[in-house]
């Protein structure tokens, strides 16, 4: 097992598998979307001012601010 | 026929960025109507699709949701619609449109929908994309498993569509629940009835849910994952691992720091441009029509009150209404481009953050630049933004955005009060000073969005959870579609606004009390004789002295006291009272009352005129340089349009924001005039 960090936490390009999540309604509207416990994440990159930030999922990618990056926990994987 | 249109009555249904719209104008071309839901501001998209067996059948465009839990009006919409809590029929049949590059996501909602019992049909939208990835959905075993038609579709061409009224005909309930409640209260209810708990927790607390809606929306959400993942699995072949490698790499460049920010001034000059010098051409020719138009019956009808309503109110309203047309239209041409290919997506992601800061979102982009065309378009596509306060903001703020009509004002009075010389031997001091005025404008509404960020109230959480579009080649039939769409709902929005002020200032500066305006014109014939003026200039010197005496002069007079400190006499007065239907009719007020005639507004006669202006009690001129300041900038922040406030009305649902929004863009625009003026006395 790996640490659990906040989603906004990754470095550029790192991927990371979804353990849960801090905020309830933010949560809902994620899985919505599909951003899933279980689910691998990478982080594509960071708007220039630094928020928000661009997250590859399996087949689509998702734009959050970095609030709701923050109550998304994840642990890093190695890459495969 | 009723027996036959008994059955068909079809709703479109499924996530953003599936190919739903463009599904709905294959089917439904130009027979389409945008409405509003009754008691929301969203959009609601109507359609007839015409039919082998069953003529013209009524198909409705859900707006695109990820699920049917509300988190914005969008999704309450189409919950409403389902649970038939508006007031018009259930859909009997729901076409759901899925991406096949992303099913599983694609099908949360799909299967909040078939948990409802609606009889579907479920149609896969094999884009180009879905190849390139490699997916392929095994459509027979699907169909098995579902026991519903499921047909695959292009929304780019159209293809598959052939077959969906066999497939409507042959619509069937999924008989397999996705989601089980588990818990023994909560069993008692059906889908329909969890979902109304949901939309409205407090009032069914009696049903005794032990767990929070939140917390139940989370297990459910997960639990339908969890079988559609099974229904999924046999059924698709490969999963795609990454994110398009091409979109990734326009990404890069599109939202660097630096050319993210180059590429989007470049391409909104380009708008601008458009806006401002191609649109010049079709709106000359409709206003040379319009007042040719105007003469041509002037000429050949008696001369009667009738013939003057229809000239001088009617056709010079619609005329206002024509001539807004090219630059909408040119306008929503970019921005649906702009949408279409998805990189506006792209612009909100780099924007959000600077945005933020002054209490709008990322989305308030698309409201900001159509304000460049006209506030009327760019209010309505504020419904864009789910928060309701940021929405509410970037409704405020937008008329600040100097609009197309602010164009003849600025043009006249700029050219009046600036001479035009070149500083560093290329830039023009007018071109110049006109750049300052929008930038002016788009200071004042970035700065009257900062302050109500402080005042009004926090409100529901604001979110920016958005998915990326993959870059995609804009559909021009979707493009023609929008921008006709668009156009259509500006002209009777605006339009109906428009006509009606046009008539009542019709009437106000046509009649005046008593014979006021007669004796004065029979005046002015005198005097005209006196001057021996030519037949043209003693008929505007009599237009003038009649307007003068008017009831529309009354209320210039009246106002008088009050504008004063700006440096605005009563005649300026009577200009901002008619203006008030659409900015530009300043011009030709000016016109009127400055007794150089209509046809002659927009040339340097006008200005000709204005500059030999004397006031008759002091003696000196009228259009000073801080008259004529104070006079723009008073054009650059005041309300000045009834089409505005009457869709402000409408988009807000009450007079409350209309109201704080025209008394703070007046109190603004007095307070810059005034210090303007007493700057440059």
């Amino acid at each position: 097992m790996g640490n659990q960090i906040p989603m906004s936490a990754l470095e550029t390009g790192q991927l990371a598998r979804v353990i849960g999540f801090t905020d309830e309604l933010t949560s809902l509207k994620l899985l919505e979307m599909g951003l899933l416990p279980g689910e691998q994440v990478q982080l594509e990159r960071w708007a220039p001012m630094g928020c928000p930030v661009l997250i590859n999922l399996a087949s689509s990618q998702l734009s959050l601010r970095k609030e709701e990056a923050d109550s998304v926990l994840v642990e890093s994987v190695d890459h495969a | 026929m009723p027996e036959e249109s008994k059955i068909w009555n079809i709703a479109l249904a499924g996530n953003p960025n599936t190919g739903k719209s463009s599904l709905f104008n294959h089917l439904t071309g130009l027979h389409q109507k945008i409405a509003n839901f009754p008691g929301v501001t969203v959009e609601k998209k109507t359609g007839f699709w015409k039919t082998k067996s069953r003529g013209n059948v009524k198909l409705m465009d859900l707006p695109g949701t990820y699920s049917l839990y509300p988190k914005s009006n969008e999704e309450r919409v189409v919950a409403d619609v389902l649970l038939g809590e508006f007031n018009q029929p259930i859909p009997e049949v729901i076409v759901y449109v899925a991406d096949a590059s992303n099913l599983q996501r694609n099908l949360l909602l799909f299967s909040q929908i078939a948990d409802l019992g609606f009889p579907m049909v479920l149609l896969l939208n094999m884009g180009d994309i879905a190849k390139e990835n490699g997916i392929s959905v095994n459509l027979s075993k699907l169909e098995q498993s579902l026991e519903i038609p499921v047909l695959a579709v292009n929304a780019r061409n159209g293809s598959g569509l052939e077959n969906l009224e066999k497939a409507v005909q042959r619509a069937e309930r999924v008989k397999k629940p996705f989601y089980f409640i588990d818990n023994d209260d909560e069993k008692k209810m059906d889908y329909g009835q969890l979902l109304k708990w949901h939309l409205n927790p407090e009032t069914l607390k009696n049903k005794q849910i032990g767990v929070p809606s939140a917390t139940l929306q989370a297990r459910e959400t997960i639990a339908r994952y969890a079988s559609l993942r099974t229904l999924i699995e046999p059924v698709v072949e490969k999963e795609p691992i990454q994110a398009d490698p091409f979109s990734r790499k326009i990404d890069a460049w599109v939202t660097h720091k630096v050319w993210g920010y180059v590429l989007f001034s470049l391409l909104m000059l380009l708008v601008f441009q458009a806006i401002f010098s191609w649109a010049s051409f079709p709106m000359d020719l409709i206003d040379s029509g319009i007042s040719g138009l105007s003469t041509t019956l002037k000429q050949n009808l008696p001369q009667h009150w009738l013939t003057n309503l229809l000239t001088d109110g009617i056709i010079a309203g619609f005329g206002g209404i024509l001539v807004f047309i090219p630059q909408i239209a040119l306008l929503f041409f970019f921005v649906s481009l702009l949408e279409e290919s998805g990189y506006m997506a792209r612009v909100m992601f780099i924007m959000d953050k600077l945005m933020r800061r002054f209490g709008l979102n990322g989305k308030s982009i698309v409201p900001m630049i159509s304000g460049v065309a006209c506030a009327v378009p760019a209010i309505m596509s504020a419904r864009g933004i789910e928060n309701q306060r940021d929405r509410l903001i970037t409704i405020m703020v937008t008329p600040l955005i100097s609009c197309s009509a602010r164009i003849p004002v600025f043009t006249v009075l700029v050219a009046l009060a600036v001479p035009s010389i070149k500083i560093f031997g290329i830039l023009n001091l007018q071109g110049l000073v006109f750049m300052s005025l929008y930038l002016l404008g788009v200071i004042g509404a970035v700065g009257a969005a900062w302050v109500f960020k402080k005042i009004l109230p926090q409100g529901e959480k604001s979110y920016f959870i958005m998915e990326f579009p993959t870059y995609k080649w804009p559909k021009p039939s979707n493009v023609l579609i929008t921008i006709y769409m668009r156009v259509r709902s500006f002209v009777v929005e605006a339009g109906k606004v428009i006509l009606a002020i046009s008539i009542v200032l019709w009437f106000l500066s046509a009649y005046g009390p008593g014979d006021s305006m007669d004796e004065a014109g029979e005046k002015a014939v005198i005097e005209a004789a006196n001057k021996s003026l030519n037949k043209e200039e003693s008929a505007n010197l009599v237009a003038s002295r009649r307007m003068e005496v008017s009831f529309a002069g009354e209320v210039g007079k009246f106002m008088e006291p009050a504008i004063k400190p700006l440096g605005f006499d009563w005649k300026i007065g009577i200009a901002l009272l008619t203006s008030f239907a659409a900015r530009e009719v300043f011009v030709g007020t000016m016109a009127t009352l400055y007794a150089v005639g209509d046809a002659d507004a927009s040339t340097d006669t006008l200005l000709e005129r204005l500059k030999k202006e004397v006031n008759p009690d002091t003696g000196i001129p009228t259009f000073t340089l801080p008259v004529a300041l104070s006079l723009v900038i008073f054009y650059v922040f005041a309300m000045q349009c009834m089409s505005t406030i009457a869709v402000v009305y409408r988009e807000t649902g009450g007079w409350k924001w209309p109201l704080v929004q025209l008394a703070y863009m007046s109190v603004l625009a007095y307070i810059g005039s005034w210090i303007v003026y007493n700057l440059f006395s």
